[in-house]
């Protein structure tokens, strides 16, 4: 079944029954009409539906933009599928997007593999398909090529998305999460945490009310920004699951060197904080959806900074720590006192500490 | 052991449950305030209290003069030490070459 | 956050810990061993960690981290019991989010969940009998642990269901209680340690009467503390003080929310719902008399041991842990012949190193400034 989106020599169908049964992923007219139906249609606007079972890039165009390809993938299965600030539609389209987006890469263009639950309203299918079609456009990506499977119930949780993307690399940029230097400051683009609590938070168990949406947004506008304003970035990375503090703790091994973190500088919102002192979560591991950490040296900290507290996306940006030589490989925060902590990697998911 | 926090009562969801809404920080959640209600006094005496959080209950009511009491005695252990003042200042700066 | 942000000012930590350096360095004199104070809470260890409290203050003091963590003092048979009632079809076992992960000698709670069994993260008991309320079909059964400070918001959600009259409830009870395990510590030969930061959300349950013991009797200084790093700090310069004038009382630094005499309606809802039982078992430290509760005659129907023919499983503690001795303060954590390498945060063995408040996987996780350190 490698050309959902191929179109077919009749007129689509739409689909009336109220729920994916095992017939639309079947490989006959029930397929076709869901996937000409709820996907052709809300990808076409977004960009140029492959007409054949893969999509096919000149490869000259590619080359104009940048010296290297980037690819990468990524599998999606948030529970809810929706949440306040996004759904998994958002989570998918943006989560391959920012891995594109931090190697340097201008994202070009992805692939979307759906996995549905036999079962899953129709009404569902479309309201992620149209989120999916609504932040590839905002984002100026297109979805060219997909693929859709119908499993038994029970043999997946609803719905489950994998995104592939390609970008094309800046000539001459190479960041890299072993290029960091003693010295180096360490950056992100805003308030932490907000998306792991949005969703812990949305899974109900908890009975809290809170404000607190996903941060979920594309960051590759960001990215520019920075890049523009710190051409010498050396390292960049989206801060999703593990939070801040796994991605330090990889940059301190990658790089062989210390990080030394300010408690006092790490942007939270209030409400994040009060969530977190309830359930006794640390924040630094909290998901991000929207999120990234760079790491820039000295002479270029201000200036980008300053480029990315005027962009949406930057406004809460912060220096929060530094690279050291002392103690490579562990990341350190210096606390509001100038006591000191380790921030080790996590074994497992954090659970809230209640008691 | 045993993980509380400071939260302000906002509303009384259900009189007769008693069930009240506690805030803290803009995160609000629904606490059992059987051990901080007064029998003599109506539950909407507690909107507007300060309370101590304990696993969905309401465990205690925070003494706000108690409180000041604790930092007026802390606030003399500062003045003893001159550097207090000077200590309070913002963030280390972290981008020395931008000042 | 207010009653928060105030006690973690970071000029006045400045202070007292200049004024804890000034006592210690008099008190040291004619000293052999440095100062040893115990705080007996898992939250005030947690706090210490957190914020670097160790490495800020003189080698002089040192922190012995007490037997206050309820997930950590759980004995290896009561998972067992646990995972064998959360196992059976019709149960959902509700239970707080750090009981999870504590290793019986088959598995843990979150292993069952992996291979089946129904088993829900709850923030609070409240919600696992709104569990009961929805699910009329199922028994749910919640995961009751803790000291004092838990042990009312369990009674009253009994008290709560036997109001409601909800049959499809019922409570695995393994609250304990902090006092008698004092008093087996302070009963130690030996025991080396020159003064308590007391536990302060038990205290605001119990009041601090109950403590006075180990003032009159032992003549060790008791100082009842908040959770805040200020309030750690001005307690332990409490306790200094008292040492350097030679007394030995029960005092109450977190005022604020410890009432002296503690809480009435939870401490009738406490007395009304359980009764000790004759022994309780503590990973680590072995029975103790007195230190456990289950739920009276009244209340027998609420009680999951009784409903549910629990197997009783009783394991011994791995031989190679000395959590017990790290309990008391004779060894450190890393001391311990284990720690690091047979027991690590990912296959705990001991006691200490389950839960983010044990004092050995605060140790491996935070790093102890002075000996673990990286």
């Amino acid at each position: 079944m490698n050309s959902p989106f191929s179109l077919s020599r009749r007129a689509p169908r739409k689909v009336t029954q109220p729920f994916v049964t095992l017939a639309h992923g079947g490989g006959g007219t029930a397929m076709r009409d869901l996937i000409e139906d709820v996907f052709l249609e809300a990808f076409s606007g977004a960009g140029h539906p492959a007409p054949e079972d893969q999509a096919r890039f000149d490869l000259a165009a590619l080359a104009a933009k940048g010296d290297r390809l980037a690819f990468t993938t990524d599998a999606f299965v948030v529970d809810p599928l929706f949440f306040p600030g996004g759904d998994i539609g958002t989570l998918a389209v943006c989560g391959t997007i920012n891995d594109l987006a931090v190697g340097g890469a201008r994202p070009v263009a992805l692939s979307c593999a759906v996995i549905i639950e036999e079962g899953l309203p129709v009404e569902t299918l479309r309201r992620v398909v149209a989120s999916m079609a609504r932040t590839a456009a905002e984002a100026g990506v297109a979805i060219v090529t997909g693929d859709t499977k119908v499993v038994a119930r029970g043999a997946c949780d609803k719905l489950f998305l994998t995104t592939t993307g390609i970008g094309v690399v800046r000539a001459g940029l190479d960041v890299g999460i072993a290029k960091g230097r003693p010295g180096d400051v360490v950056l992100v683009n805003g308030l932490l945490g907000d998306h792991g609590a949005a969703i812990l938070n949305a899974r109900g168990d908890l009975a809290l009310e809170t404000p607190i949406e996903s941060d979920c947004a594309p960051l590759h506008d960001l990215i520019d920004v920075l890049i523009a304003a710190a051409p010498g970035v050396r390292m960049m990375r989206d801060a999703t699951r593990g939070g801040a503090a796994a991605v330090l703790n990889e940059l301190a091994e990658a790089s062989a060197v210390g990080v030394r973190l300010r408690e006092l500088d790490v942007p939270l919102r209030p409400e994040v904080n009060g969530f977190c002192e309830i359930l006794g979560l640390d924040p630094l591991y909290l998901a991000n959806e929207g999120k990234l950490v760079a790491v820039v040296p000295p002479e270029e900290a201000q200036a980008a900074l300053d480029a990315w507290r005027a962009h949406p996306l930057g406004r809460d940006a912060a220096a929060i720590g530094r690279l050291v030589a002392e103690r490579p490989g562990r990341v350190v925060m210096e606390t509001r006192f100038g006591g000191e902590r380790i921030v080790d990697m996590l074994v497992g998911d954090q659970l809230p500490r209640i008691c | 052991m045993c993980l509380g926090i400071p939260g302000r009562i906002v509303a009384i969801s259900d009189p007769d449950a008693m069930l009240a809404v506690v805030d803290v920080s803009g995160v609000r959640r629904t606490v059992d305030v059987v051990c901080v209600a007064q029998e003599s006094a109506p539950l909407e005496e507690l909107i507007g209290v300060w309370v101590l959080v304990h696993v969905g209950f309401a465990m205690s009511r925070i003494d706000e003069e108690e409180a000041a009491a604790t930092l007026k005695v802390l606030a003399e252990i500062g003045e003893m030490d001159g550097e207090m003042e000077a200590l309070r200042t913002g963030s280390l700066d972290l981008l020395p070459q931008a000042n | 956050m207010r009653f928060v942000d105030e006690f973690r000012d970071p000029a006045l930590a400045t202070a007292l810990i200049r004024e804890i350096g000034v006592l210690s360095a008099r008190l040291e004199r004619g000293r052999a061993n440095p100062i040893a104070v115990m705080e007996v809470c898992g939250g005030h260890t947690h706090a210490i960690f957190r914020y670097g409290l160790e490495g800020l203050l003189p080698d002089l003091i040192e922190f012995v981290h007490g037997p206050g963590c309820p997930v950590c003092v759980l004995p290896m048979g009561r998972v067992d019991d646990c995972v064998a009632i959360a196992e059976r079809p019709e149960v959902i076992f509700a239970t707080f989010g750090d009981a999870m992960r504590v290793p019986g000698s088959r598995k843990s709670l979150l292993q069952a969940k992996a291979e089946g069994a129904d088993v829900r993260m709850v923030y609070s008991p409240l919600d696992a009998l709104e569990l009961a309320r929805r699910n009329p079909g199922r028994e749910v059964v919640f995961f009751g642990l803790g000291f004092e400070t838990t042990m009312p918001s369990t009674a009253l959600t009994v008290l709560r269901a036997a109001r409601e009259g909800i049959a499809n409830f019922s409570v695995f009870c393994n609250h304990i209680t902090i006092i008698p395990t004092l008093r087996a510590l302070l009963e130690q030969p030996d025991f080396g340690i020159d003064g308590f930061i007391g536990p302060g959300h038990v205290s605001m349950v119990i009041g601090t009467a109950p403590y006075r013991f180990i003032a009159q009797e032992f003549g060790r200084p008791l100082v009842v503390a908040g959770f805040e790093p200020i309030d750690l700090l001005q307690s332990l310069l409490m306790i200094l003080r008292q040492m350097a004038a030679g007394e030995a009382r029960i005092e109450n630094q977190y005022a604020r929310v410890v009432p002296e005499q503690g809480n009435p309606a939870a401490l009738k809802a406490v007395a009304q719902v359980y009764e000790p039982r004759p022994t309780f078992e503590w990973r680590g430290l072995g029975s103790i008399a007195g230190s456990g509760v289950r739920l009276t005659e009244p209340y027998a129907a609420f009680d999951a041991e009784r409903r549910f023919a629990v197997p009783d499983i009783k394991v011994a503690d791995p031989a190679a842990c000395r959590c017990g001795e790290v309990l008391t303060g004779a060894v450190k954590p890393w001391a311990c012949p284990v720690f690091g390498t047979g027991c690590t945060p990912e296959m705990p063995l001991g006691a200490l190193m389950v839960s983010s408040e044990g004092a050995c996987a605060a140790y491996y996780q935070y790093g102890g400034v002075r000996g673990a350190a990286a």
